[in-house]
């Protein structure tokens, strides 16, 4: 027998009521330290042994499992050759458990609220699911509304309905959901913490309008002298008083005041909008507020921008204001935009004849320009914007330029034939080459890439089909909570195919565009997801850890950081404290892993240039053993 | 090739469990054959395979060390491989200094859904570890003659 070894017994069926059975007794009656089971996978039966050694009394984790299933009887024909493996993979793990430690999984406790960080659609959906379950939820919203990039939207793909009709119910069951407060105009300003416990700090700005006091009626819009500010929800196409309601089914419906714009708050005088406020609800002198609260789980759900159009100049969009992007197009088209939906072009206000889109304006660029990446959802709008210019104004030219369409998805491509076949609209392959006025008059010069003919179009609006870009704060955001983030500023998932909505940061969940170019249904059930996967975490009264974390040897520790910059997940930290080496007291500065955040990958271990850190459950040791007993 | 007749070649497997590990248990379970000289040992992630172990192994005795892992990528742990890969870039040219052949060594990159790849690598591997033949063991230099 193998030194250590006091007892051995063979069972056909060792996983069954029965062999768990022989494992418990021979525990109690050998008093045993360590249990070898030589079976199948570990990935199969690893938690069966371990569970009925602990219920006979032993560690769980004082057990180790010899694959001699999968990696040696199913493998090797020969009888002989595959029982001296057998052996070799027994003694191997006999090395290993003779050195393994007793672990006790970790408990961290959970604070059963949630945090969602954009209240885009992405961010609503996830707070109403994780809100139905029972869990309170705060979403925090840099603008003054929630409502994201849809509330802009005029009507959505593939079904045509109504943006706003399908946006606005959901903002309003937000708001009146006891379970979600909604913090808007705020930013989360610092966060600290692990899964199960963040805290996090929030800066509610200031409106300088008391939210429980406004009423909306928008009596201080009217009437504010000050109206030169570009109206940001409309894109800039008009503009907005200093005091604003952004848009009519705000939420919350409160009134805020642009500090950069306002009189009052420039030069002192003024002061209109509080004279005319019936509810009293103007307060000039507020000032920012700080909210700190702490949560279990951290959505982020930061969203998208338009990429600035301006940079490629061939599309003349900053010296031709009929050259619009399809964001501005959707609030032209919307009957709350600047035109009152009609189709008007913004330079002369006139109703245009011929229509150009331009498809991919910054998307799989690889020039630098742009995007390498593709964004998914514009070919699906332009069909859309397409057929809806077509079916209202039947005498409008449309005519797109596209490099691909692409359109996988439910009901995607007969949308999109649709637009093409149902409504004549003239979809060209090729790419734009330039846009230019001449004697007021677009021009759009491109080449035709199945014809290989160069084509010239005079149009009235052009409409850039831009790329989407990640907000710019997510870097900001991510960097706070932690969560990985890609070259293109896009959240990272834990696995993009099995952990698609978890980010590699525990407690840190990813819903709708920050982690990816998405449409609105697939933004919904990405945010259900997540909601779904938060709503386990806090459902929860206790998190166990796992055990097989890394440790470094104070001792041995030199401080040098090392281990801290190859960590995945910022488990590593430094306390200087007060080490007693053999006798000699120094103070010095130390490598502590957070058991909460470590995951136990052992990239710490191998960098460790002083042997300090080492990792439970796969030490050194205990790995040399096991080449020990392979090589013997 | 070896001149002692009953040789057979001692070689560690390092395993990350998310990845080869299962893609050695799919081999089994699609009963893919590969020599029994071959002996695995499970490790949370490539990147806990510390080069140290694949020298130690060599001085203990192995005639080949092979470590798999997911692919660049997919790691678990997201960058887990990435440290593996620089680190046994450096570890090969140390090998070679050291007079170990570069073929004892090897890095694999063998998903869970590779079994066949996984049986078809360790055929591979074994076959040129026999060409090589055995091992001299790398022997600690220090306080010796
Ligand atoms: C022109 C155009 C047309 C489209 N048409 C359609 C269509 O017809 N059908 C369809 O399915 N999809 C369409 N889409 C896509 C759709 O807009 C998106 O899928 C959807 O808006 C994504 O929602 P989201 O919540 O992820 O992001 P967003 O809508 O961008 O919401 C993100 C929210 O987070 C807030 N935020 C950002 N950073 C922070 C921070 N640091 N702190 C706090 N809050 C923050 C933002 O202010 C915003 O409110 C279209 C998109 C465009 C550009
Ligand atoms: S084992 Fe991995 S996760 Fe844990 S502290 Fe080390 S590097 Fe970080
Ligand atoms: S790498 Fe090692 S020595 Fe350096 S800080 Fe980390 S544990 Fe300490």
């Amino acid at each position: 027998m193998q030194p250590g070894v006091v007892f051995a017994q063979d069972y056909q069926y060792m996983c069954s009521e029965a062999g768990q059975n022989i494992i418990k007794d021979a525990i109690k009656t050998h008093g045993l330290t360590g249990v070898v089971v030589c079976s199948c996978s570990p990935r199969m039966h690893e938690a069966t042994f371990r569970k009925a050694a602990a219920q006979a009394g032993l560690n769980p984790f004082m057990v180790e499992i010899a694959n001699i299933r999968e990696h040696c009887s199913w493998i090797h024909k020969d009888k002989e050759e595959g029982t001296e493996k057998a052996c070799v993979l027994m003694r191997a793990a006999v090395a290993k458990v003779t050195l393994n430690a007793p672990l006790k999984a970790g408990e961290s406790k959970v604070v059963k609220r949630a945090l969602v960080i954009g209240g885009g659609i992405a961010g609503i959906q996830t707070a109403l699911d994780i809100a139905d379950a029972g869990f309170p939820v705060d979403i925090v919203e840099k603008n003054a509304t929630i409502g994201g990039r849809m509330a802009q939207l005029d009507k959505t793909f593939p079904t045509l309905d109504c943006s706003s009709c399908i946006l606005t119910p959901k903002m309003v069951e937000a708001k009146a959901n006891e379970n979600i407060r909604l913090i808007t105009y705020a930013e989360v300003e610092e966060v600290s913490g692990f899964v199960g416990s963040f805290k996090a700090k929030i800066r509610k700005k200031a409106r300088f309008v008391k939210e429980d006091v406004c009423t909306g009626c928008g009596v201080c819009m009217s009437k504010c002298p000050s109206k030169k500010g570009l109206n940001e929800f409309n894109m800039g196409l008009n503009n907005r008083s200093a005091i604003y309601i952004p848009f009519a089914q705000a939420i919350p419906n409160v009134a805020v005041i642009d500090k950069e714009q306002c009189i009052k708050l420039k030069t002192g005088k003024c002061g209109l909008c509080q004279k005319v406020c019936t509810a009293g609800a103007i307060d000039y002198t507020q000032q920012d507020e700080f909210i700190e609260e702490e949560y279990g789980a951290i959505v982020m759900a930061t969203g998208f921008r338009p990429i600035d159009a301006s940079k490629f100049d061939e599309y003349s969009y900053s010296t031709c204001k009929d050259v619009v992007t399809s964001l501005e197009l959707e609030r032209i088209m919307n009957a709350a935009g600047p035109t009152g939906g009609v189709l008007l072009r913004p330079s002369d206000g006139k109703h245009p004849h011929s229509i150009v889109f331009i498809q991919c304006v910054g998307s799989r660029d690889v020039s630098g320009r742009g995007k390498p990446y593709c964004s998914k959802i514009c070919c699906m709008y332009t069909a859309k914007h397409a057929m809806l210019i077509r079916d209202k104004y039947p005498d409008v030219e449309v005519h797109v330029f596209y490099i691909d369409v692409r359109t996988p998805g439910k009901n995607f491509d007969e949308f999109y034939r649709r637009a093409a076949e149902q409504y004549d609209v003239d979809y060209i392959k090729g790419q734009v080459g330039k846009v230019y006025e001449e004697n007021g008059q677009l021009v759009v010069r491109g080449v035709d890439l199945i014809s290989n003919e160069q084509i010239v179009l005079n149009a009235d609006m052009v409409v850039l089909a831009t790329a989407i870009e990640p907000d710019p704060t997510a870097r900001k955001v991510a960097n706070m909570l932690t969560a990985s983030i890609d070259t293109n500023d896009f959240i990272t998932e834990a696995h993009p195919k099995l952990r698609p909505v978890e980010s590699p940061t525990a407690g840190i969940f990813l819903s709708g565009v920050c982690q990816g170019p998405k449409d609105i249904p697939e933004t919904v059930s990405q945010a259900g997801a997540a909601a779904s996967k938060v709503i386990g975490l806090l459902a929860k009264d206790k998190l166990t850890t796992n055990p097989c974390v890394a440790h470094s040897d104070e001792l041995l520790c030199n401080g040098c950081s090392c281990c801290e910059k190859v960590c995945p997940y910022s488990a590593i930290s430094y306390e200087t404290k007060l080490i007693n080496d053999h006798g000699v007291k120094e103070t010095r500065r130390v490598a502590m892993v957070n058991e909460a955040l470590c995951q136990g990958c052992g990239a710490c271990t191998v960098v460790c240039p002083s042997g300090a850190m080492d990792l439970k459950g796969f030490s050194n040791k205990q790995i040399m053993a096991e080449v020990d007993a392979i090589c013997l | 090739m070896s001149v002692n007749a009953d040789w057979k070649p001692r070689i560690v497997a390092f395993c990350c469990n998310w990845c080869s590990y299962a893609g050695a248990d799919l081999a089994g379970s699609s009963r893919l054959a590969y020599p029994a000289d071959v002996k695995i040992i499970r490790e949370p992630c490539s990147c806990r395979v510390n080069p140290m172990f694949i020298l130690k192994a060599f001085e203990r005795g192995a005639d080949g060390v092979i470590l798999c892992g997911c692919h660049p990528g997919d790691c678990h742990y997201s960058t887990g491989n990435y440290y593996t890969r620089r680190r046994m870039a450096l570890l090969f040219s140390m090998l070679d200094y050291i007079g170990v052949e570069r073929g004892r060594t090897r890095v694999e990159w063998v998903s869970a859904a590779e079994g066949a790849k996984f049986s078809r690598v360790m055929n591979d591997f074994v076959a040129q570890i026999r060409e090589l033949g055995e091992n001299v063991k790398v022997g600690d230099l220090r306080c010796k003659e």
